[in-house]
Parts: C-alpha cells; sequence; structure tokens
C-alpha cells in the first residue's frame, strides 16, 4: 500500500516503557475509509499503538502518521487540536458517572463548538439515535449494561464527527446480543461515514465478519497483515495458534519457569 | 552525587513526592481558566465539598461548644472566673479550634470524597476520555475542586464558629443559668474583629487550599486500583492533618 493511501502510518517505531520494550520497529499502515483489526495475544503491544496514534505517548524512535500530521511532534494546542478530528471508544466506554447520557454526549460539543443549547440538543439526540439509546437519554450510566455504556461511549466519541475513529476491546465482556449489535455499529458507521476505524481486539471470529483488513502484532512487531481470509489460511505457526486458538505454540501455555522435576525435588528438601 | 545513606533514603521519597505535588499545583494554577463551564462545575463542586458537609459541621461544632464550655466554666468557676467563659469560648473558637476542626472534619469529609472521585476516575479511563476528548482534565476536574476548598472551606468555618456559640450559650446561659447580657458582652469586649475574626479567616483560606490541594492530589497521582484508591484516601486524611496542624502553627506565630 502507497502512503497516500493510508490513513494513518507508523514507521520503524520502537517504545520502551518501564524499561520493558514493547514495540521494536514496527512498520504499520492502517489503510482509509476502511476497518482495520489490530489483533495480537495479550500484552503484544496493541493498546501501545493505539496510545501512539491518539498521541498519549511517543515513540523512542520512529515515526507516527495520521494523514500528514506527525503526530509524535505534536503537543500542547496542537495535539488538542488534532485530538478533535479523531474519536476514541475506551476499553469500558470511560462514561462520566455523575453526568446523563446526554450530558456525556453533549461534553465534547459544549465544550469545542459554542453552538446554542438547542442545535446541541438536537446533534445529541442524533447521535444517541444513532446507537439506538435516544430513550436513555436522562439516564445515568449506572442505570445501563455494559454494552449500552459503550454504545453511548460511541455516540460521545462520534459527538464531533471524526474522521478516524478507534476502538479498544469494543467485545470484551460483552453478551452474544451486545456483540451483534457492537460489530453493526461499528460497521455501519464505518460504512454510512466513510471513517477509517481501527479496531483494537484479540477477539478472531468478530473481526473476520467485520473488518477489510486485519494486522496481527506479536514479539514486539507486526508478525503478519492482510484480509481476514488471507491470515487465516497463513502458514505462519503464530498466526496459526493465534487465529485458531490452540493453547501452546510460539506463545507458550507455561510461563517461563525451572524445570518442574528441579522444582519438586526442591521441595522435598525443604521438608 | 547525594550519598546513599539511611538518613537521605528516609528523606528522599517523601521529598520527591512535594516536589511532584507542588509541580502538579504550578500546572494547575497556571492553566486557569474561567468559562461558564467552568463556572458550573465550580458550583457544583462548592455543593459536593460544602453544602454536603453541613450536617458534620453543624453536629461537631455544637458539641464541641458544649464540651469546651463545660470544661472552661468547670476551671474557672473555682477561681471565680465564670463569666469569663465567652471570652475564653469565642478566643479559641475563632483562633484556633474553628478553622482547625473544621479543616479536620472537611478533610475526613470532602477530603476522601475528592480523592477517591478522582482515584477512581483514574481507574476506569475517565481522566483519559477527558485528554482524548481534548478537554484539559486539569480545567475540568482539578481546578473547580481547588477553587471549592478555598471557598467553602471558610464559610464552614463561619459556621462551625457560629454552632459553637450556640453549643456554648446552651450550656453556660440555659443550663448553668449564666447572665445572657453578661455573657454576650464580655464576648464582644473581648474578640478583636481584626486579629481573632479575620485572622481565624486567613487561616481558614489557607487550609481550605491546602486541604482540597492535597485531596486532589492524592487522587491524581493514585495507582488505578482499589488498593491504590483506599490508600490515597488514607494519606489525604493524614497528611491534611498534619499539613494543617503545622500550618496552623506558622500562621499562628505570624499573628501574634
Amino acid at each position: 500500500m502507497s502512503v497516500s493511501e493510508a490513513a494513518i502510518e507508523l514507521r520503524d517505531v520502537t517504545v520502551r516503557l518501564g524499561g520493558r520494550t514493547i514495540l521494536e520497529n514496527l512498520d504499520l499502515s492502517i489503510p482509509a475509509g476502511k476497518v482495520t483489526a489490530v489483533m495480537g495475544p495479550s500484552g503484544a503491544g496493541k493498546t501501545t499503538v493505539l496510545r501512539l496514534v491518539t498521541g498519549q505517548i511517543r515513540p523512542d524512535s520512529g515515526e507516527v502518521r495520521v494523514g500528514d500530521t506527525r503526530v509524535d511532534k505534536l503537543d500542547g494546542k496542537a495535539l488538542n487540536r488534532f485530538r478533535r478530528e479523531i474519536g476514541v471508544l475506551l476499553q469500558n466506554g470511560a462514561l462520566f458517572t455523575d453526568l446523563t447520557c446526554f450530558d456525556n454526549v453533549a461534553l465534547p460539543l459544549r465544550e469545542h463548538t459554542g453552538l446554542p443549547e438547542t442545535l446541541i440538543r438536537r446533534l445529541v439526540l442524533l447521535k444517541l439515535q444513532m446507537v439506538g439509546l435516544r430513550g436513555a437519554a436522562e439516564l445515568y450510566p449506572s442505570e445501563l449494561s455494559g454494552g449500552m455504556n459503550r454504545r453511548v461511549a460511541t455516540a460521545r466519541a462520534m459527538a464531533l464527527d471524526p474522521s478516524i475513529m478507534l476502538f479498544d476491546e469494543p467485545f470484551a465482556g460483552l453478551d452474544p446480543i451486545s456483540l451483534g449489535v457492537s460489530l453493526r455499529l461499528i460497521r455501519d458507521i464505518n460504512h454510512a461515514l466513510g471513517i477509517t476505524s481501527i479496531v483494537i481486539t484479540h477477539d478472531v471470529d468478530e473481526v473476520s465478519d467485520l473488518a477489510d483488513q486485519c494486522a496481527i502484532i506479536a514479539e514486539r512487531r507486526v508478525m503478519a497483515s492482510g484480509t481476514p481470509s488471507q491470515l487465516a489460511d497463513s502458514d505462519n505457526p503464530l498466526v496459526r495458534q493465534f487465529m485458531q486458538g490452540l493453547p501452546d505454540g510460539p506463545v507458550p501455555f507455561h510461563y517461563p519457569a525451572a524445570d518442574l522435576a528441579d522444582d519438586l525435588l526442591a521441595t522435598e528438601k525443604h521438608r | 552525587m547525594t550519598p546513599d545513606t539511611p538518613g537521605n533514603r528516609l528523606f528522599d521519597r517523601p521529598l520527591r513526592e512535594l516536589g511532584r505535588a507542588l509541580l502538579f499545583l504550578f500546572t494547575a494554577i497556571s492553566r486557569m481558566r474561567f468559562s461558564r463551564l467552568q463556572l458550573t462545575e465550580t458550583l457544583r463542586q462548592i455543593y459536593f465539598a460544602g453544602v454536603r458537609s453541613l450536617v458534620i459541621i453543624v453536629t461537631c461544632g455544637f458539641f464541641v461548644g458544649l464540651v469546651l464550655t463545660l470544661q472552661t466554666y468547670d476551671t474557672l468557676t473555682r477561681f471565680g472566673a465564670g463569666d469569663a467563659v465567652s471570652t475564653v469560648l469565642a478566643l479559641s473558637l475563632f483562633r484556633e479550634l474553628g478553622p482547625v476542626l473544621t479543616a479536620l472534619l472537611f478533610a475526613g469529609r470532602a477530603g476522601t470524597s475528592i480523592t477517591a472521585e478522582i482515584g477512581l476516575m483514574r481507574a476506569t479511563e475517565q481522566l483519559d476520555a477527558l485528554d482524548l476528548m481534548a478537554i484539559d482534565p486539569m480545567e475540568r476536574i482539578v481546578q473547580p475542586r481547588l477553587i471549592a476548598g478555598l471557598i467553602a472551606l471558610p464559610a464552614l468555618v463561619l459556621i462551625f464558629n457560629v454552632t459553637a456559640i450556640v453549643g456554648g450559650v446552651f450550656f453556660a446561659v440555659f443550663l448553668m443559668g449564666n447572665d445572657p447580657v453578661t455573657f454576650w458582652s464580655n464576648m464582644q469586649a473581648s474578640v478583636e474583629l481584626g486579629r481573632d475574626f479575620f485572622g481565624g479567616m486567613i487561616k481558614a483560606v489557607a487550609f481550605g487550599f491546602v486541604a482540597a490541594w492535597l485531596a486532589v492530589w492524592f487522587g491524581w497521582s493514585a495507582r488505578p486500583t482499589s488498593e491504590g484508591v483506599a490508600l490515597a484516601t488514607t494519606q489525604t486524611v493524614i497528611a491534611t492533618a498534619i499539613t494543617v496542624l503545622i500550618l496552623d502553627f506558622i500562621l499562628s506565630a505570624f499573628m501574634l
């Protein structure tokens, strides 16, 4: 894929946090107007990719580009201006529990637009209608289920009509109905508005229904990328282990430890 | 390079923590912005920190006034100076007990609630969500609570003093049968508006600021776990109590 086709581009990115290398010389291109799933085992650095794209962390080396913007060079007001162009759905929705659903969605509009309250009301109701929760506008997040909370949070993330949406683990812990609703919502938003979506997830089954493109992150880099069917047919042992959900393989079942026999004999000696 | 002695290790961590807390305060003040949304949020915080502390302040104020009058009246009557009870009551309340006790109660009621709220906001990614919506958490979360502490605590000190005096009047005049005219005139004659009343209010403003700052800081820096939030609320109470008592001594020394 050429750079011009890519909405988001991570080039030769290395991130070290707390003395640990999370990503090393990672290259990743996210095509414009498509749904791209960033997958990988837990702790592989998927959320770090999201935090790089939103400018929450900076790489130790490499470039993070969103369109023509070098996100890793932004700070202060420029970073805030950039963040108004993107919408982020965090893992548990992160709604403000002291505000109603209506006020949660209205918050970015009130902070950034200066629109009159009557217009804000219309926009908020339309956003809530989009996620099917207009009727819950006056409820507090604590009165809604986890899935509904995430839908309200999606409406809030969409409030300023972003051109890029990032979803961090949008399916984690959802019941089958909520999961189906979330899948349809992400797909519909993407197709209706033509925005670029990144879905950080490890739900392989859902990804095959949803994503146009996938990238698997493991061992601090992009291990494989392609369409969901290409990845499903991959010969790479790690990709196969991940896509088929095998308990053992390149990602070991056991946490690194001394030999079992040595440990057991040591226990005998302690007696 | 500083030698790694036990003494250095003992002071190293608290000093680092103090430095970070001061830097945090400086950042919060330097990014101060006034808007309609900010005003609404500040009023809401004054309600939570101030109005919701009224029950504990009024109850404690009344009983502090009652017991203070009881103890001093008992001692003063032995020396035939029972009439001076209102003087002792008013001076000790306005100068010391009012601001100090209210600040300690404020730390226990409003301070812990501010710390827990911000700590949980950190744990549930609400602070990250603000950041990602290009809304400055300092502006939206920290500043309204700092201003609320600054306004709510002096108001609570006034209410504490009034209810404590009501408690004193109840004991000295209604239960002990002292002359109300003597009680009030002695109080009026002994309390100086500038040194006693406004001196106490200066302390109240300082304590309010410190209590709100520490409550917000410990919430902000809390580890995003249930244990981290629990630890942070405890730290708020301990740090506020110690700081208020030290600050009280310093301010009293300057005011006398």
